[in-house]
């Protein structure tokens, strides 16, 4: 078994109309063995960018401690918040750094840029950055979040039609995938307010 | 095999750890404590390498007798079981531990704790947990009787249902457990639970 596969994720990053949804799985496992069903994978940075890191629960937790550090540093020199493409680009460089020894992780940023734009995107383990300007999946479910994110999405959706279409995809991938799954968290942002809502799917 | 669960109950906490010192087919003694007392209100059950064992929790609970002298305030079960976690993390690719813990603790603001730390530093905070072969069994009969604000005696009934499931179904199980809670009162050796004594030495 891989080490990317050793503890089990699903994320989704989504745009909608001045607004996008991150969500991701709730389950922690131990290769077959689930050991809780309320992991969290989703970390809100600052009120306008969210980051979701999947693959090994350790490493995920090393580099979100990391980059919170890099983050409130930036805050007290610069008097002011990431830009979600700026935070990409740390957590790109911070990977990278590790080129020959990575974090076996992959994460997904999500976020609201000037004029409250939404910017999503993924990278690889050694930051190798995709953006999109429709979705982003990570995980042991990627393939078939792919499917279904491709299925299910439109663009220029209202905040509420975005949250059903992520929770559908998300939901009906992690039921293909062991590894993943045990309900839903799901975090619907607009430049007013941030929706936090977990989902309960098969319990399995 | 080690086996070490636990769970939190009503204003406590409990964990059980089998007592066997194990070399390969050799029993070297069946009364090894497994379960650390690391301050007045914490526990610490760990399994996994006899020597990385007990060399990592002494480690730590000189740590955080030495946090306790200079500040004059005892660490939060959270704050220890962190601290723990970075310790794991920070060795993990240079010189690993293999010591798989579990954190008992109970602090007045917050109540009684259990934090599940894998021998890769996975933190995560949950109500049951246990490690080892012994845990398909306890994990299972944990989540059948398990409820939330269980008393003592329903948690040491469980306990005790738990350590006749390995004894019956695991085919090398231990014969001895030793069973410790943290409350308000602090954190003491509840009970052992023993199918072999050691025997002593009969004098000619």
């Amino acid at each position: 078994m891989s080490i990317f596969e050793y503890n089990g994720s699903a994320l989704i990053a989504m745009v909608g109309k001045n607004c996008f949804a991150i969500a991701s799985d709730r389950r922690l496992g131990v290769q077959l063995q689930t050991i809780a069903t309320d992991f969290q994978r989703i970390y809100k940075i600052h009120d306008k960018v969210f980051l979701g890191l999947s693959g090994l629960g350790t490493d995920a937790q090393t580099l979100y401690q990391r980059l919170v550090f890099r983050h409130k540093l930036y805050q007290l020199r610069e008097e002011r918040d990431m830009k979600p493409e700026t935070f990409a680009s740390l957590v790109s460089a911070l990977l990278y750094e590790k080129r020959f020894g990575p974090y076996f992780c992959q994460p997904v940023i999500a976020g609201l840029g000037d004029e409250d734009k939404p910017f999503i995107c993924t990278m690889d383990s050694i930051g190798a950055k995709e953006l999109a300007k429709d979705f982003v999946v990570a995980g042991t479910a990627s393939e078939s979040l792919y499917g279904a994110c491709e299925a299910m999405f439109k663009p220029d959706m209202e905040p509420e039609e975005l949250f059903e279409i992520v929770s559908q995809a998300l939901l009906s991938s992690v039921d293909r995938d062991c590894l993943s799954g045990w309900g839903g968290h799901v975090y619907v942002v607009t430049p007013t307010e941030v929706r936090e809502r977990i989902l309960k799917g098969r319990m399995d | 095999m080690e086996c070490v669960f636990g769970l939190v109950g009503n204003g406590f906490a409990i964990v059980a750890a089998d007592t066997s010192a194990v070399h390969s087919i050799l029993v070297h003694k069946s009364n090894e404590d497994k379960i650390m007392v690391l301050d007045s209100h914490k526990l610490i059950a760990a399994s996994g390498e006899p020597g990385d064992r007990v060399h990592f929790t002494e480690y730590i609970q000189k740590n955080v007798a030495l946090y306790q002298f200079r500040n004059g305030i005892p660490l939060t079960t959270a704050a220890a079981a962190n601290f723990t976690r970075g310790e794991l993390a920070t060795a993990l690719r240079k010189n690993p531990y293999s010591v798989n813990i579990l954190l008992a603790g109970y602090d007045k603001e917050t109540g009684p704790s259990l934090y599940y730390i894998d021998y890769i530093a996975t933190l995560h905070k949950v109500d049951k947990g246990a490690f080892g072969y012994g845990s398909y069994f306890s994990l299972s009969m944990m989540d059948r009787h398990f409820h939330s604000g269980m008393s003592l005696e329903e948690a040491v009934d469980l306990v005790d249902k738990c350590i006749i499931e390995i004894r019956t179904r695991l085919v090398v199980a231990p014969p001895n457990f030793v069973i410790k809670i943290v409350d308000k009162d602090g954190a003491r050796e509840y009970a052992w639970r023993e199918s072999i004594k050691d025997m002593s030495v009969i004098s000619s």
